[in-house]
């Protein structure tokens, strides 16, 4: 298909009708709404449906509902829709039902405000809501990425069963690139053959779709097996298949210092890298594009030839946390953040640079 | 309806056995269910949702497929079936503090929505899985853990008419309040559940059932004196009949 120009929130939109999503259920909220805007008017154009729910709640509740009857089902919201949609995701993990949910986030906690923020990563990396469950974290850094990681994100919660979060920030979503967009993928209702309403003729007895396991022994027994399942997930991202997909680094063999960023982030800081590099610093760069499960092995690899880390967020020091249990001690490990909607600028960080290498 | 039909089990109930205290309403109503999706011949097709409270596991008792949803979120995880598969046949099974206290907005707006489904409430006025404690439904001066001196209006507000309120709405197709407390009454019940599927099957829109219903355990009476006591107490707050029938249902069996 040839390249067509979109904003990043409409790119997510269309490369979820060409993964066969019909399904959409949301409430709205800024700086999300051209991705509602934009399906309420394509869903129709495929047979699909578009629900504007009465809540964040009811909207993840109905993607559970729609998840269990075998739909690929998405739904969107930003930081505190995402809050209220805890309780829905934590149901859908338990019950092992797929689906993707998006969060374009803004600033918090609270009301904050509605520019870009990063600040629900350990919301979204920590499960959210109760229980012991993980839900799988891409972090797209371009309008690109956003329709490349909608497509993957649909086929590992199919795959996994588990539900995906797609997290992206304020700017990527109202950001306009050119995107390639793939071809459509059929994809049929009645491939899961758990599914509530599937209809084949090897239907089991009866389909049920719960995450309540009263007996002590059961409940036990289901949170060994979805710790396996995530242990195979974790596998597939550190050394299988999605080993390459989980990570991208920039110029880091012979950094001495290694940027780390994930997001709209990873590019201000590949300028910064090349801004380094002009003046004789030996930078390199180490872009997360999967959130959870973490890409440790990069760490630990590059622990062991580059003398210092340096994350940068929009945030107070989240992702940063994971960074350190990564490195583990093995080398100095600094933060640099803005937040409140200042997407940190490469002078301001190029400073924070100086002030490691060339300490005076 | 034949002689057979009353003595057997239905077949969309499962053999096993129920978990309900003693007397307690759930279990009929499960089997008026049951007996409805049978004799519309929609048990192939038919998908429940099980709420939070004492029909948590109600996905046991019956033969077909089963989503268990989150407290009060049912008519919200029932749209998002029913909109996939609308085919099915699509019903929530729901208590007071699930429908009435912390799912009164899902409830509403799928309602609201039209959404093709059914909902069968029961409205036991109380608690009854979390051990009793007071519910949007509890009546005035009823003594609960949460209210030990009795439901002050004052403070707790006066018992939520579900029925009537839903009735005030334009798009749900048939509202109805039934009991079980006597043999005429569980007839009424039977055909107002059956009424309630059938306009699903014929894809006319939404329709609602409350059945007002006892928690003897909770209320600590006998399964007989809980009947006595809903007929007294109960009745008069939540009046039997039938508050919306767009298509004349009732009239046209
Ligand atoms: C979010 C949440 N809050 C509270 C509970 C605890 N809880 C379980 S059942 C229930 C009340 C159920 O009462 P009702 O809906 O009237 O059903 P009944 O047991 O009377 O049939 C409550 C509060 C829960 N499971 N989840
Ligand atoms: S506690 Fe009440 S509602 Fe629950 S099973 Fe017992 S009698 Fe029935
Ligand atoms: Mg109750």
């Amino acid at each position: 298909m040839a390249k067509v120009l979109m904003k990043g929130n409409e790119a997510i939109g269309e490369a979820a009708v060409l993964a066969g999503c019909r399904y959409y259920f949301g409430y709205p909220i800024t700086p999300q709404s051209e991705l509602p805007a934009y399906l309420a008017k394509r869903l129709p154009e495929v047979d699909g449906v578009f629900v504007q729910a009465e809540s964040e709640v009811a909207a993840i509740n109905m993607v559970y509902g729609a998840g269990s009857a075998g739909a690929r089902v998405m739904t969107s919201s930003s930081s505190p829709g995402i809050s209220l949609k805890q309780e829905g995701i934590s149901y859908i993990a338990g019950a092992e039902v797929p689906c993707l949910i998006v969060n374009v986030m803004r600033g918090g906690p609270g009301l904050g405000n509605i520019a870009p923020a990063q600040s629900d990563y350990w919301q979204s990396t920590r499960g959210g809501g109760h229980g012991d469950y993980r839900t799988i974290v891409l972090a797209p850094n371009s309008v690109q990425e956003m329709a490349d990681m909608t497509i993957t994100g649909f086929d590992l919660s199919d795959r996994f069963r588990n539900p995906v979060l797609l997290l992206s920030d304020g700017v990527l979503g109202q950001m306009m690139e050119p995107v390639n967009l793939p071809e459509p993928n059929d994809y049929d209702i009645n491939s899961k053959k758990w599914a509530l309403g599937y209809r084949g003729n090897d239907k089991n007895e009866r389909n049920l779709c719960s995450s309540i396991f009263l007996d002590n022994d059961e409940l036990e027994e289901h949170n060994w097996h979805l710790y396996q399942k995530y242990q195979v997930i974790t596998d597939l991202f550190s050394k299988g298949e999605y080993k390459d997909f989980a990570v991208e680094e920039h110029l880091c063999d012979d950094a001495e210092i290694i940027l780390v960023g994930y997001g709209i982030i990873s590019r201000i800081l590949k300028t910064v890298v090349e801004k380094c590099r002009k003046r004789g610093i030996k930078a390199g760069l180490i872009r997360p594009k999967v959130l959870w499960p973490f890409p440790t092995a990069v760490f630990e690899r590059l622990a062991k030839t580059a003398s210092q880390f340096l994350v940068v967020e929009m945030s107070c020091g989240q992702m940063v946390e994971d960074v350190k249990l990564s490195v583990d001690g093995k080398k100095p490990v600094f933060f640099f953040g803005r937040t409140g909607g200042t997407v940190p600028s490469d002078f301001e960080i190029l400073n924070e640079v100086d002030k490691l290498v060339r300490p005076d | 309806m034949t002689m057979k039909k009353v003595f057997s089990r239905p077949a969309s109930l499962s053999k096993t056995p129920f978990h309900y205290c003693p007397g307690c309403d759930h279990g009929v109503i499960h089997r008026l269910v049951a007996e409805a999706i049978d004799e519309l011949e929609v048990g192939d097709r038919t998908i429940g949702v099980a709420p939070v409270g004492c029909s948590v596991f109600a996905y046991d008792y019956f033969n077909f497929d089963f989503n268990q949803a989150a407290h009060g979120r049912a008519p919200a995880v029932a749209t998002g079936i029913k909109r996939t598969r609308p085919d099915s046949i699509v019903f929530t099974y729901q208590g007071d503090g699930d429908l009435a206290a912390i799912g009164t907005a899902e409830i509403i707006h799928a309602a609201n929505r039209g959404e093709k489904m059914t909902v069968i409430f029961v409205n036991n006025a109380i608690y009854g899985m979390t051990g009793g404690q007071m519910a949007p439904t509890t009546l005035i001066g009823m003594k609960t853990q949460t209210s030990p001196y009795g439901r002050d209006a004052a403070t707790a507000g006066n018992p939520i008419k579900m029925s009537e309120m839903i009735a005030t709405l334009e798009s749900p197709v048939y509202v109805t309040r039934v009991t079980i407390n006597s043999v005429a009454n569980l007839m009424k019940a039977k055909k107002a559940i059956y009424n309630a599927f059938k306009l699903q099957k014929e894809g006319k829109g939404f329709s609602f059932v409350e059945v007002v219903a006892i928690c003897p355990t909770n209320w600590g009476k006998k399964p007989a004196d809980s009947h006595k006591w809903l007929t007294e107490n109960m009745l008069p707050v939540f009046p039997l009949g039938t508050f919306k029938d767009t298509f004349g249902v009732e009239k046209s069996a």
